[in-house]
C-alpha cells in the first residue's frame, strides 16, 4: 500500500508522536506516586507543622527559638563545620588517590578500584561498628600507638569529633573518588605531552592543563559530599558519642525524647532549604545526575 | 629496581622516584579505606569477650551467639523479607520510571527525573519523622507495607540511576526497526531493549536490595516492634556497648555482600555499568 503523506497525514502523525510522549511519561507515574506519598507529602506536612505551636495556633516561634537560642546556632555550626572538614579532607586524599589511579596501568588500577568500592558497597553500620572498635581506648590504634612508643596515654580517638571525622571521611570517599576518576579518565592525555613539548614542566603542565580540567570533576564530587554531609545522622550518634550533635541528631531528638514535632520539623526545614539551595546553585554549574552518576 | 625507579612513569618523564610520594600517599588513602572491614573480620572469630586483634584463640564463639539468638534470627528473618520485596517493588517501578523518561525525550521529562533522584539528597532524618509522622495517623507503623514503600522510595532513585545509563549507552533505533517490523512499543522492549539492559537491572535490583538492607534511620522510626530490622537492632546495641556479637553479623553482612557483588560481576563481565 503506497503511503502519501499529505499535510493530514503530517497532523496525525504529529499527534501520534504526541500522545506517545505523554504515554512514555505515564511510565513514571507508580514512581512519582511512591515518590509523592512516601516523601513529598510527608516533608511537607512537617513544613505546616513547623509554623503550628504548642497551643494549636500558627506561630513563628520555633523559628524565633533557632534564632534566640544559642545552642541552636551550635548545632548548626558543628554540622556545617563537620561537613566542611569532612570535604577538605576528602579533597586532600581524594585527589591523590584519584590521581594515581588514573595513572596506573589497567590492572593495578583496577584492583585499586575495588579497594574503593568494597567500602563503598559494605554497610556505613557495619563500618561504622569497625571504627568504634579500631578507635577505642583499647583499641587497635591505641594498642599499637603505645606499643610502637607514639603515644603513652591512650588517646580518646572515639566518642568526640576525631572519631566522627574519620568515620564521615571514611564513608564519603568513594562519592569524590568516583566521580573524580571519571574526569580524569576523559582528560585528553596529548593535551598534557602538548604542554609538556612545549617546555612546560611536570608540575607546570600539571598546574595549568591537568588540573583545571580535572576541576569539574573535584568540584562536582566536594558539592555531593558536602551536602550528603549536611544530613548525616548514623556517624555522629555512633562516633560522637553525644559530643557531636549535627542536625539531623537533634531532629532525631527532638522526635524520640520529646515528641517536639513543631521543634524537629523547623530545624529540618532549614536543613532542607540549605540543602536545596545549596544544591541548586551547584546545579547552575552541573546536573544533579552528573554529580551523583559520573556518567557523562 | 633501581631501573624501574629511575624510568619514566609518565609523559611527562616523570620517574617512578620522583613520584614515590604518590604512591606512598595513595597506599595509605587505599589501606584507610580497606583497613576497618579487614580487620573486623579476623577479630569475629576471636574467642575473648574483648575483641582482639589478632585474636589470642579462635572461635565461633559470636557465630553461635548470633545464630542461638531467637531476636537476631527473627531481624534477620525480617530484614531479609524487608529487602527481598522492596527489590521486587522498586527495580520494576524504577525501570519502568527511567525508560519512560528517557524515552518520551520532553523536557518535562527531564525534571521528572531530577525529582525522582531527590531522595539522595534530601535529609533521611526529615523523610523519617515526616513519614512516622503519617504513618502514626494511618496506624502503619511497624507494618510490613509500611517499610517496604518506605524502603522503596528510597531504593528507586538508585534504580533509575543505573537503568539510565544503561539505556543511554544503548541504541534506542534497535526498538524503532523491532516496531517497523510490526512489534508493539511493550514487545518492542520487552523482546529487544530489556535483554540488553539486563546487566543493569541485575545490578539495579542489587542495589534496590541493598539499600533496604542497609537502611537504618528510616528504620529506626517505623521498624519496629513484630517488624524490626537488623540493623535498627544493631545501631541500638551499637548505642549502647561494643558486643562481639556484631562483629560475626557484621562479617557475614560483609561476606553476603561481597558475594552478591562479585555474582553480579562475573554475570555481567565485560557488559554495561
Amino acid at each position: 500500500m503506497p503511503v502519501v503523506a499529505g499535510p493530514q497525514h503530517a497532523r496525525e502523525l504529529k499527534q501520534d508522536a504526541r500522545r506517545e510522549r505523554w504515554l512514555l511519561l505515564g511510565l513514571s507515574g507508580p514512581a512519582m506516586l511512591l515518590l509523592v506519598v512516601m516523601m513529598i507529602l510527608p516533608v511537607a506536612w512537617l513544613f505546616g507543622l513547623s509554623f503550628v505551636g504548642d497551643d494549636g495556633h500558627w506561630t513563628l516561634a520555633h523559628y524565633q527559638r533557632m534564632l534566640d537560642q544559642p545552642s541552636f546556632r551550635r548545632i548548626f555550626l558543628t554540622t556545617f563545620q563537620v561537613s566542611l572538614i569532612t570535604t577538605v579532607l576528602c579533597v586532600l586524599t581524594g585527589y591523590p588517590l584519584a590521581y594515581l589511579i588514573a595513572h596506573l596501568p589497567p590492572r593495578a588500577a583496577n584492583l585499586c578500584l575495588i579497594a574503593v568500592l568494597l567500602p563503598f558497597w559494605t554497610s556505613i553500620l557495619v563500618r561504622t561498628y569497625a571504627w568504634l572498635v579500631l578507635l577505642q581506648r583499647k583499641g587497635l590504634i591505641n594498642q599499637w600507638g603505645q606499643a610502637l612508643g607514639l603515644w603513652d596515654e591512650p588517646l580518646a580517638l572515639v566518642h568526640n569529633l576525631t572519631g566522627t571525622l574519620i568515620g564521615m571521611v571514611h564513608i564519603m570517599l568513594p562519592f569524590l573518588v568516583l566521580p573524580l576518576l571519571g574526569a580524569m579518565r576523559a582528560i585528553d592525555m596529548n593535551l598534557i605531552r602538548a604542554a609538556s613539548s612545549l617546555g612546560a614542566s611536570p608540575a607546570r603542565a600539571f598546574r595549568t592543563v591537568f588540573l583545571p580540567l580535572s576541576l569539574p570533576g573535584l568540584i562536582a564530587g566536594s558539592v555531593i559530599i558536602f551536602i550528603l554531609c549536611l544530613g548525616f545522622y548514623i556517624t555522629p550518634a555512633v562516633l560522637g558519642g553525644g559530643k557531636v550533635i549535627m542536625v539531623s541528631n537533634q531532629i532525631a531528638n527532638d522526635i524520640e525524647m520529646f515528641f517536639n514535632w513543631g521543634a524537629a520539623s523547623a530545624l529540618g526545614v532549614v536543613l532542607l532549604t540549605l540543602t536545596l539551595v545549596l544544591l541548586w546553585s551547584a546545579g547552575r554549574l552541573m546536573r544533579l545526575d552528573r554529580m551523583l552518576g559520573g556518567e557523562h | 629496581m633501581r631501573d624501574w625507579l629511575n624510568a619514566s612513569a609518565s609523559d611527562t618523564q616523570v620517574t617512578h622516584r620522583q613520584r614515590l610520594w604518590l604512591y606512598l600517599v595513595g597506599a595509605l588513602v587505599l589501606f584507610f579505606l580497606v583497613a576497618p572491614t579487614l580487620i573486623v573480620v579476623p577479630m569475629s572469630f576471636s574467642a575473648s569477650q574483648y575483641l582482639e586483634f589478632p585474636p589470642r584463640e579462635w572461635s565461633l564463639r559470636w557465630y553461635s551467639a548470633y545464630l542461638a539468638s531467637p531476636e537476631w534470627m527473627q531481624v534477620t528473618k525480617t530484614s531479609f523479607l524487608i529487602a527481598a520485596l522492596t527489590t521486587l517493588v522498586a527495580t520494576p517501578l524504577g525501570t519502568l520510571a527511567a525508560y519512560g523518561l528517557f524515552a518520551s525525550r520532553m523536557r518535562l521529562a527531564r525534571a521528572l527525573h531530577t525529582l525522582l533522584l531527590t531522595p539522595i539528597i534530601v535529609p533521611l532524618v526529615l523523610v523519617a519523622i515526616g513519614v512516622f509522622y503519617a504513618f502514626v495517623k494511618l496506624k502503619m507503623v511497624n507494618t510490613l507495607i509500611g517499610i517496604v514503600l518506605s524502603h522503596s522510595m528510597l531504593a528507586i532513585p538508585l534504580v533509575v540511576l543505573v537503568v539510565n545509563a544503561a539505556l543511554k549507552s544503548y541504541d534506542m533505533n534497535q526498538e524503532l526497526v523491532a516496531r517497523s517490523l510490526g512489534a508493539s512499543r511493550p514487545r518492542a522492549f520487552f523482546t529487544i531493549t530489556l535483554p540488553q539492559i539486563r546487566f543493569a537491572l541485575l545490578t539495579a535490583a542489587l542495589l534496590a536490595f541493598l539499600t533496604s538492607f542497609d537502611e537504618v534511620i528510616m528504620a529506626q522510626f517505623i521498624a519496629g516492634g513484630d517488624n524490626a530490622t537488623l540493623t535498627r537492632k544493631m545501631f541500638s546495641a551499637l548505642r549502647d556497648q561494643i558486643d562481639p556479637t556484631i562483629a560475626a553479623i557484621s562479617t557475614l553482612m560483609i561476606g553476603v555482600t561481597t558475594l552478591l557483588l562479585g555474582l553480579t560481576q562475573l554475570l555481567g563481565r565485560g557488559k554495561g555499568p
